[in-house]
C-alpha cells in the first residue's frame, strides 16, 4: 500500500510541476510579435515554378527560370494592405543597398490601385508580378500580406517573414542568412 | 468620485479576505473561538464592499463616464442602455470584477448556511475560501484594476465587442462564473477535511448540495455559450472544442466525477481520499480554466486580450493553491480511514468506472487543449488540434459510460447479483437496439451515427425509465428529490445525446447564390429569397434579406437574416434567421453580395439541435433537484462524532439507519 | 468619430453615420475576392467537400475551420480544395497538398507521426493506467468479508 500511496504521489507531483512548467512557459512567449506566424514548409526546398504577368508590361509573363542566377527577395503586398504601407520605406531603404533584387508580388489587387499605389509611395521593385486571383500564392503558402521571401540563385526559398519587415528583421534575420549564402553586397 | 470609492470598496475587500483568511485558519488550529468567529463577518462584508464595487462599475457604464478607462473602452455613445448594463462585465477587468462578486457571494452564503457544521470546520471551509479571495482580489488590484481613469476623457469610447450586443450574452457569463466559482466550497471543505485529518460522512453530506448546484450552473453557463454561438457566430455550429470552451468542459467533466463520488463517500464511506481528490482537481481546474481564458497562453477567437504579467500572476497564485492543496493532499491522505469493503459486482465498482472514464475524457481534453503549446516548447513544430481529435476520442470514452449508465441505480450497493439487473435491463436493451437498427435504415444519411445516436439515447432512457418504474411500483418504496435527480440528469444525457449524434448525421447545409424571387429546396423545405433591404440599427446598419421559407409546399416562416455593419469600429458580424422547432431548425445565413440584388446565402437544416441544449438544461435541472433533498440538511450532532438519534428522523419503511456515525470506517 | 467631433449633438451624428453608410457603401480597399459559392454537382460531392473543410483550419483565423471563416484567404482555400476535388484527387491528396504548402498546421486532426505519439497513445494509456488502479482496488476491497446488510438506502 505504502508503495502505491508513494507511487501515485510521484505522479501528481510530475503531472502537476509539468503543467506548471509548460503554463509558464506559454506565458513566457505569449508577447513575441512572431508567435503566430506558421514557419514555411518551403524554406530550403524550391520555390513554386511560376509563369506571372508583369505589372507594368502588360502582355509579359516571366517565369521563375527567367528569376534564377541571382538570388532575388520577394515581397508579398497590395494596395489595399496596410502593413504593407507601414514597411514599405524598409524594403526601399533595402532596395537602395542594392544587395539583393527585390521582386514585387502584386497579390489579390486591382491593377489601377497597384499603379496608383507605387505611383504614391514610390517603386522599390525591381519587377513586380501579379497575381490577381490569388491561386500561385497558395503554392507559396502565402496566406496574408505583407510576407517577404527569400530565394537563392539555384531557386531554392532559404527564409521567410510574415509580416511587416522592420530594420530589426532585416539585420537581425535577414542579413545573416544572406551573408551565409554569400551574397555580397 | 463613484469610481474611487468603488477602488476603495476593492481594497477594503481584499482587507476583509485578509482576515477572514488569517484569523479563522489561525483560530481553527490555536482552538480559539473569537478568531473563528470573524470568518462569517467578514465574509459578509466582502459581500456588501464588492456589491457596492460592481453598482460602481455599472453606474459608471450606464451613465457612460468616458472617464474610466474600462468603460472607454467597452462603451460607446452609441450602445444601447440593456448593453451597457451587459458591458460591465465585456472585458477582462470588468467580468473579473463579476467573478469576484459571485465568489463573494457563494462565500457569504456558505457563512451564512454553514451554521450546522461545527465550528472548527466551518471556521476552517471559510479560511479557505478567504485564500482563494486573496488571490482573485490582489490580482484584480494589482493588474486589471477597472476603476482607472483615463484623463482627460474622450468625448467617445471604442465600443462594447459587436458579438457582444446580444441576449445571450446577457446571461451567458454569469451562469458561467457562479459555476466555475461554485467549485471552491466542496474544495474549501476538502481543504478543511484534510487539515482536519478526516472525512466524516456528514459533513460530506453537507457539501453535497453545494457542488450538485455549482456544477448545475456549469452546466446551463456551458450550454447557453454554445446556444449563444450557434446563433451568433452565423455557422451554425454548437460546440468547437475551441481552447476556451475546453476550459469550461474539464471543471464540468470533473464535477460529474465528484458529485458521483461524494455520493459513494456520503452514504457508504468509501472513496473518501479520491473524493477529496477529485474535489481539489475540479477547483484547480476552474482555476486553470480562468488561467487560460486570461494569460493569452492559446489562441482563440473567445479569449480576452493577453498580457503576460497578468499572465505570470494567475499563473504563480493557480501554483499556489493547487500546489499547496496537492501537498497537503499527499501528507494527509494516508492517515484517512479505509472504505468499507464491497464485491467486484456492486454499485461502487460501476461508479468507480464511471469516475475513471469522466478523468479520463477530462485528461484527454487538457491534453488535446495543450498539445499545441507542448508541441512548440518541444520544438516539434507547429500543430493544430481540433474537433476531429476531440470528438473522436471523447465519443470513444463515452460510449462504455453510456453502456453502463442504466445499470448504476439498479445494481445494489456492496454485492449485486449481476443476473439481477442484466434481467431487468435486457428486454429494454434489446428494444433500444431494435430502435438503432431501425435507424440505420430510415436515415437518408449519416446511418452509422444515426443509429449510434437513437440506440445510445433509448438506451438510457427506457434503463432509466425502468429504474423509475421498479422504484414507484413496489409499495413501500419511496422516490426522493435525490433519486428524481439522478432521473432528471440521466434523461438529460439521453436527450443530449440524441440531439447531437443525430445533428451531426442529419444535417443538411447548401451555400448556394440566390437572387430576388429565386427559390431553393432541400427535402421538405423550399427558401424563396425575396432580396436585401438596407436597414438602420441603434449603431449600426444592416442588410436585411427577407427569406420565405417553405415546409411541405406551405408556408413555415419569414427569416429575416442580417449583416450589420456597427459603427463605432465598421465591424460586420451576421445574424442568422433561425426558425427553432423541437424537431429540427432552419437556419438562414447571409454571405457576401454578388452583384446585382443576388447575394450568397448559406441554408442549413439542422434536426434535433434543439435536443442538445434541452438534454444540458435537464441534466442542469437534475442538479438542482439533488441540491433540494433535505438528508443534505440533517447534519444534526454536536460535532464530536456522536450522532443523535434524532438523526434522519421518521425514515420512511425500507431505510436502514444511518451510516455509521465516524464516517464509517470499514 | 463624426459623433466624437460633433460632440453633444449626438443624435444627429448617429443618422449622419448612418446616412453615409447608407449612401457610400465599401469606402476602405479591399483585396480582389469572388464571393460566390460553389457549385456542386450532387449532394454527395457537397458533403464530401463539407467533411474535408470542415477538419482543415483556416491559416489565418483565430482558431477557425476552413468551412466556418470569412476570411479572404479561407475563400480562396476552399476554392482550391474544390478545384482539386474536381480534378479528381482523393482526399489524403489533397490534405497533403495544403500541408506541403502550409505545415501541418492547416489539419486540425493531427497526423499520426513521431511528434503526435504522445498525442494520440496517452489517453489510452491513462485509461488502462487507471483500469489497472480500479482493478487493483476493486480485488482487494473484495478480499475483505462483507458484512451482511439486509436493507440499505438507495
Amino acid at each position: 500500500m505504502a508503495g502505491f500511496r508513494a507511487l501515485s504521489a510521484v505522479v501528481i507531483g510530475v503531472v502537476f510541476a509539468g503543467l506548471v512548467g509548460l503554463l509558464l512557459y506559454g506565458v513566457l512567449v505569449s508577447d513575441r510579435p512572431d508567435r503566430e506566424a506558421l514557419p514555411s514548409p518551403l524554406i530550403g526546398k524550391p520555390a513554386p515554378s511560376f509563369e506571372l504577368p508583369v505589372l507594368h508590361e502588360p502582355g509579359r509573363l516571366v517565369s521563375s527560370e527567367e528569376l534564377r542566377g541571382q538570388p532575388y527577395l520577394l515581397n508579398v503586398w497590395g494596395s489595399w494592405c496596410p502593413g504593407c504601407r507601414v514597411e514599405h520605406p524598409v524594403i526601399t531603404r533595402f532596395a537602395e543597398t542594392r544587395r539583393v533584387r527585390v521582386v514585387g508580388y502584386n497579390w489579390k489587387d486591382e491593377h489601377a490601385d497597384a499603379m496608383r499605389w507605387l505611383e504614391q509611395f514610390g517603386n522599390p521593385y525591381w519587377l513586380v508580378l501579379v497575381d490577381y486571383d490569388g491561386r500561385k500564392a497558395i503554392d507559396w503558402g502565402i496566406y496574408g500580406a505583407p510576407e517577404t521571401f527569400l530565394v537563392d540563385a539555384e531557386g531554392i526559398v532559404r527564409w521567410k517573414h510574415v509580416g511587416p519587415v522592420d530594420d530589426t528583421v532585416i539585420a537581425e534575420s535577414l542579413v545573416p542568412v544572406l551573408d551565409s549564402l554569400g551574397v555580397t553586397p | 468620485m463613484l469610481p474611487e470609492l468603488g477602488q476603495a470598496a476593492l481594497l477594503l475587500a481584499l482587507l476583509a479576505a485578509m482576515l477572514q483568511a488569517a484569523l479563522p485558519l489561525a483560530g481553527a488550529a490555536a482552538n480559539r473561538p473569537a478568531w473563528m468567529a470573524v470568518a462569517r463577518p467578514a465574509a459578509l462584508a466582502q459581500l456588501a464592499l464588492l456589491a457596492f464595487a460592481y453598482a460602481a462599475l455599472t453606474v459608471a457604464f450606464v451613465r457612460q463616464d468616458f472617464s474610466v478607462l474600462y468603460v472607454a473602452n467597452n462603451s460607446n455613445t452609441l450602445l444601447p442602455l440593456v448593453y451597457r448594463y451587459t458591458a460591465v462585465w465585456g472585458s477582462h477587468e470588468g467580468s473579473l470584477l463579476l467573478w469576484v462578486l459571485m465568489l463573494a457571494v457563494w462565500n457569504a452564503a456558505v457563512a451564512v448556511w454553514s451554521r450546522a457544521l461545527p465550528p472548527v470546520v466551518s471556521a476552517r471551509v471559510l479560511g479557505v475560501i478567504g485564500l482563494v479571495a486573496i488571490g482573485f482580489l490582489s490580482f484584480m488590484i494589482f493588474t486589471s484594476n477597472p476603476f482607472e481613469r483615463l484623463l482627460p476623457a474622450p468625448l467617445e469610447g471604442h465600443d462594447l465587442n459587436p458579438l457582444l450586443q446580444d441576449p445571450g450574452m446577457i446571461i451567458h457569463p454569469p451562469m458561467l462564473y457562479v459555476g466555475y466559482i461554485g467549485f471552491v466550497v466542496p474544495f474549501a471543505f476538502a481543504i478543511a477535511a484534510l487539515l482536519e485529518g478526516k472525512v466524516d460522512a456528514r459533513w460530506q453530506r453537507w457539501t453535497r448540495p453545494w457542488t450538485n448546484v455549482a456544477w448545475g450552473f456549469l452546466t446551463i453557463g456551458i450550454a447557453l455559450g454554445s446556444w449563444w454561438a450557434y446563433y451568433e457566430l452565423g455557422w451554425g455550429g454548437w460546440w468547437f472544442w475551441d481552447p476556451v470552451e475546453n476550459a469550461s468542459f474539464m471543471p464540468w467533466l470533473a464535477g460529474a466525477a465528484l458529485i458521483h463520488s461524494q455520493a459513494v463517500t456520503e452514504k457508504r464511506g468509501s472513496f473518501g481520499g479520491w473524493t477529496l481528490l477529485l474535489a481539489i482537481a475540479t477547483f484547480s481546474l476552474s482555476l486553470l480554466g480562468a488561467f487560460l481564458v486570461r494569460s493569452g497562453v492559446l489562441t482563440s477567437v473567445h479569449s480576452f486580450a493577453a498580457d503576460p504579467s497578468r499572465g505570470l500572476f494567475i499563473l504563480a497564485f493557480l501554483a499556489a493553491v493547487i500546489g499547496g492543496a496537492l501537498v497537503l493532499y499527499v501528507l494527509r491522505a494516508p492517515r484517512l480511514p479505509e472504505g468499507r469493503p464491497f464485491a467486484p459486482a456492486s454499485r461502487e465498482t460501476l461508479l468507480l468506472v464511471n469516475n475513471l472514464l469522466l478523468t479520463a475524457a477530462c485528461a484527454m481534453v487538457l491534453l488535446g487543449t495543450l498539445y499545441p503549446l507542448l508541441a512548440d516548447a518541444l520544438d516539434l513544430g507547429k500543430v493544430s488540434v481540433g474537433p476531429p481529435y476531440f470528438g473522436t476520442l471523447f465519443l470513444l470514452l463515452m460510449a462504455p459510460l453510456v453502456l453502463l449508465v442504466p445499470f448504476g441505480p439498479l445494481t445494489r450497493w456492496q454485492q449485486e447479483q449481476p443476473s439481477k439487473p442484466l434481467a431487468m435491463l435486457l428486454p429494454w436493451l434489446g428494444l433500444a437496439l431494435l430502435a438503432g437498427v431501425a435507424g440505420w435504415f430510415m436515415a437518408p444519411q449519416g446511418a452509422l451515427k444515426t443509429a449510434a445516436g437513437v440506440f445510445a439515447a433509448a438506451w438510457v432512457a427506457l434503463g432509466t425509465a425502468r429504474f423509475v418504474w421498479t422504484r414507484v411500483r413496489a409499495a413501500g418504496r419511496t422516490f426522493t428529490p435525490e433519486m428524481l435527480g439522478m432521473v432528471l440528469g440521466h434523461a438529460g444525457i439521453a436527450v443530449f445525446v440524441a440531439g447531437a449524434l443525430l445533428v451531426e448525421a442529419q444535417l443538411v447545409q447548401r451555400e448556394v447564390a440566390m437572387s430576388p424571387g429565386q427559390t431553393v429546396e432541400i427535402g421538405r423545405y423550399a427558401f424563396r429569397f425575396d432580396g436585401v433591404e438596407r436597414v438602420p440599427g441603434p449603431n449600426y446598419v444592416a442588410d436585411r434579406a427577407l427569406v420565405q421559407v417553405f415546409r411541405d409546399d406551405r408556408p413555415l416562416v419569414l427569416l429575416h437574416p442580417e449583416k450589420r455593419a456597427y459603427a463605432s469600429g465598421g465591424q460586420i458580424m451576421t445574424d442568422a434567421g433561425i426558425h427553432a422547432g423541437m424537431a429540427a431548425d432552419v437556419f438562414v445565413a447571409l454571405g457576401e453580395p454578388l452583384g446585382g440584388g443576388s447575394w450568397a446565402v448559406r441554408l442549413q437544416i439542422k434536426p434535433l439541435v434543439r435536443w442538445i441544449w434541452a438534454g444540458a438544461f435537464l441534466m442542469a435541472l437534475g442538479g438542482f433537484v439533488t441540491a433540494l433533498d433535505r438528508r443534505f440538511r440533517r447534519v444534526t450532532g454536536n460535532g464530536r462524532g456522536q450522532e443523535t438519534g434524532a438523526d434522519d428522523a421518521a425514515p420512511a419503511p425500507g431505510h436502514a439507519p444511518a451510516v455509521a456515525a465516524d464516517g464509517g470506517t470499514g | 468619430m463624426i459623433a466624437a467631433l460633433l460632440g453633444r449633438a449626438r443624435a444627429p451624428a448617429a443618422w449622419l453615420l448612418a446616412a453615409l453608410l447608407l449612401v457610400g457603401g465599401s469606402v476602405a480597399a479591399q483585396a480582389v475576392r469572388d464571393a460566390a459559392p460553389l457549385q456542386f454537382q450532387d449532394a454527395a460531392e457537397e458533403r464530401r467537400f463539407n467533411a474535408l473543410v470542415a477538419e482543415l483550419r483556416c491559416v489565418m483565423c483565430q482558431n477557425q475551420s476552413l468551412a466556418d471563416s470569412n476570411a479572404q484567404i479561407a475563400h480562396d482555400l476552399r476554392r482550391e480544395v474544390f478545384d482539386l476535388m474536381r480534378s479528381g484527387r482523393s482526399d489524403e491528396e489533397i490534405r497533403s497538398f495544403l500541408v506541403e504548402r502550409y505545415g501541418e498546421f492547416v489539419l486540425y486532426r493531427p497526423r499520426f507521426g513521431g511528434h503526435t505519439v504522445l498525442l494520440w497513445l496517452a489517453p489510452g494509456l491513462v485509461l488502462l493506467a487507471g483500469g489497472l488502479v480500479v482493478a487493483r482496488i476493486v480485488r482487494a476491497r473484495g478480499k475483505r468479508p462483507l458484512p451482511v446488510e439486509e436493507e440499505q438506502e438507495w
